[in-house]
């Protein structure tokens, strides 16, 4: 038996790097010993990722994108379809969680260094990756065709119609009607199902590579690649497997703990996962009171109300939406300091990532609320700070006091 | 440093869901409480549901979950002969209520997570006599609302005891301080509260059927999760006992 499977595996590498492929990404793949608690995320990404896969598959054989059908074949799913609420569910709550896990693996990376040389492109596709999580977020959001589906979906394809000159016919082109209707539904269920996911499993597949190739950065900022032992493999590192899918087999089932508590015990988090007007069927004539994103926008929702209109126009608050999101594939050439981790950085940029922490979250709040004075004039300040961020890393490196950094990593 | 930073991440949720909230009773529901359910499906078919649809709500999906045969149910609950499989739907035609009532009497399937418990139940309490509306009837959680209230009978008819406040920027603002019964009905003031409670608790029930079933399966989850947590544990410790 045995021997057969040893001839069988010899038969698939002699025509497929299939052995070389295991080592290279998993037997032989050396991680720094180091990782502590914020290098569960990457693993967990990728897990909610196959979880909104499958569970996506699964809702697509009974949803119906059409604008009629559609509010109801979810309500068919919750109840008529076997298990059909507990598929819901995952995938509604996995919205969520990617979203989370995505923002605590983005501030691991914002606080060891990671995107800093040679892990430039590296940031650069976990950049894309998480533009096109925004997409794939947005587009699906429009499916349950819930009247905060609908009119999230006319508000932020308005926002397209804020572009100078072409605006109007942008907006139309991405509707294809004058308002949200069936032909967008259709569209953009296209979009959710199939052009996106295939991008993001392309971008996540280049990420893990380029990983790969320039190996892990680790809570310490040092390379293990320059302390190699006359074996070749670096001192500080050990194989992947067995060592951290072990581990991340831990993570993964107390993520699953928190996740299913979701699901079945609290599936709309108080309206934040499930919005409760998400509950009334898409009404094109009725708009509802209040309209906000959910939670994972609220943040750039909230820079986009700050910056004020210019001639009646919203263009300025769009651009400062985009170069919101945009700033952050230059964080690598923004941020020159050497020294990667925060462990061995000064107390001024420890200063500025957690009020970045402070003021993201501030952001998030404001952008779920109705618009103030006083709100208003903390969105504007939460937004200059949000630049100011990124400009100061910048500057900061000139009189910074850096600790020295060790030789070999820490325990 | 970052045990304050995970504290913040998780507390800012908790904060922002405590705040916000309008004037609403608890309604205090059992969805356990099978009496109070068949009581409320009662109530529901009988006054709610010759305008109201409940397209996705199956009759013998309810029988099931409330403790009712089918049989029971065809003979109680279903008053035009529908098939015991099909779902809640109403035989007025959508052109027509909109004619009747502005706008057509909405689908009230899954009104009950689009609103909330509490709001559901203080609407059905809150009707008080208002002549300049069509159907000379107001409500208190749901202004210039476009139905009669089909419960009169049951409650009586109440009056609005309004006061007049002024705020910080000296505009006026009518708020609703309490009741007086004008004609009372046939329930008593306790009896009606049950009676809306009970159809509170019916429609909550069916906006998500599944509900209690979904908690007992959690249960199973978690702890199943608990112990393969605990091998988890043991099998890295086991393997990370060698990395120096």
């Amino acid at each position: 038996m045995n021997n057969m499977m040893t001839q069988l595996l010899g038969w698939v590498d002699a025509r497929f790097p299939l052995t070389k492929m295991w080592k290279e990404h998993l037997s032989e793949y050396y991680a720094p010993k180091n990782f502590n608690f914020w290098y569960f995320f990457g693993s967990l990404a990728m897990l909610v990722l196959v979880i909104q896969i499958v569970t996506g598959i699964f809702l697509t054989m009974s949803y119906k994108p059409d604008g009629a059908l559609a509010f109801g074949s979810v309500e068919f799913i919750m109840r008529d379809v076997n298990w059909g609420w507990v598929i819901r569910y995952a995938h509604s709550t996995g919205a969520s969680a990617f979203f989370a896990v995505v923002y605590l693996h983005m501030f691991r990376g914002l606080m060891y260094g990671s995107y800093k040389a040679p892990r430039e492109l590296l940031w650069i596709f976990g950049c894309l990756i998480y533009l096109a999580l925004m997409a794939e977020a947005f587009f699906g959001y429009l499916l349950p065709w819930g009247q905060m589906s609908y009119w999230g979906a006319q508000v932020i394809v308005n926002l397209f119609g804020a572009v100078p000159f072409v605006g109007e016919e942008l907006s139309i082109w991405i509707r294809g009607d004058y308002v949200v209707s069936d032909a967008t539904l259709n569209r953009f269920f296209a979009f959710h199902v199939i052009a996106v996911p295939l991008v993001l499993v392309g971008l996540v597949v280049a990420h893990i590579i380029a990983l790969h190739e320039v190996g892990s950065n680790n809570p310490d900022g040092i390379e293990i690649k320059k302390n190699k032992g006359p074996d070749g493999k670096p001192l500080d590192g050990i194989p992947f497997h067995p060592y951290y899918t072990v581990k991340d087999i831990v993570g993964v089932v107390v993520f699953l703990m928190i996740f299913f508590a979701i699901v079945f015990f609290a599936p709309e988090m108080g309206g934040f996962f499930l919005e409760h007007p998400n509950f009334e069927p898409a009404d094109p004539l009725k708009t509802p009171a209040h309209i906000a994103p959910v939670w994972y926008f609220t943040p750039f929702y909230a820079i986009l109300r700050a910056v004020p209109s210019i001639a009646g126009s919203a263009f300025p608050g769009v651009l400062a939406m985009g170069a919101a999101v945009v700033i952050l594939f230059f964080l690598p050439w923004l941020d020159r300091q050497p020294v990667k981790s925060i462990r061995y950085r000064g107390l001024c940029f420890k200063v500025l990532l957690f009020l970045f922490v402070a003021d993201f979250i501030m952001l998030g709040y404001l952008g779920m609320k109705p618009t103030t004075d006083l709100f208003k004039l903390l969105a504007q300040i939460g937004t200059i700070y949000y630049f100011v961020f990124f400009i100061a890393l910048a500057i900061i490196p000139k009189f910074e006091k850096t600790k020295p950094v060790p030789e070999r990593v820490t325990e | 440093m970052k045990k304050l930073i995970i504290a913040l991440l998780f507390a800012l949720p908790v904060a922002v869901m405590a705040a916000g909230g309008a004037h609403l009773e608890k309604a205090n529901i059992d969805l356990s409480d099978k009496a109070s359910l068949q009581r409320g499906a009662k109530l529901f078919v009988n006054y709610c549901l010759s305008c109201h649809s409940a397209a996705y709500q199956r009759y013998n999906r309810m029988g099931r979950d409330i403790g009712l045969s089918d049989a029971q149910v065809q003979e109680n609950l279903m008053l035009a002969g529908e098939k015991v499989g099909e779902t809640m739907t109403i035989a007025m035609p959508q052109s027509d209520a909109k004619r009747w009532f502005g706008n057509p009497p909405p689908d009230l399937s899954v009104m009950a997570r689009a609103r909330g418990t509490d709001y559901i139940y203080t609407y059905l309490k809150t009707f008080y006599i208002d002549e300049n509306r069509p159907f000379g009837v107001n409500n208190a959680v749901f202004p210039d609302v476009g139905m009669p209230h089909v419960l009169w009978e049951l409650e009586g008819q109440k009056k609005a005891i309004t006061k007049t406040e002024t705020d910080a920027d000296g505009n006026e603002t009518t708020v609703i301080t309490g009741y007086e019964v004008v004609k009372p009905g046939s329930m008593s003031e306790a009896e009606y509260d049950q009676a809306a409670r009970d159809m509170t608790n019916f429609m909550v029930y069916m906006s998500e059927p599944v509900v209690l079933k979904r908690q007992q399966i959690g249960i199973w989850v978690l702890l199943f999760l608990g112990i393969f947590f605990i091998v988890a544990y043991a099998l890295k410790k086991e393997y990370w006992k060698d990395v120096h």
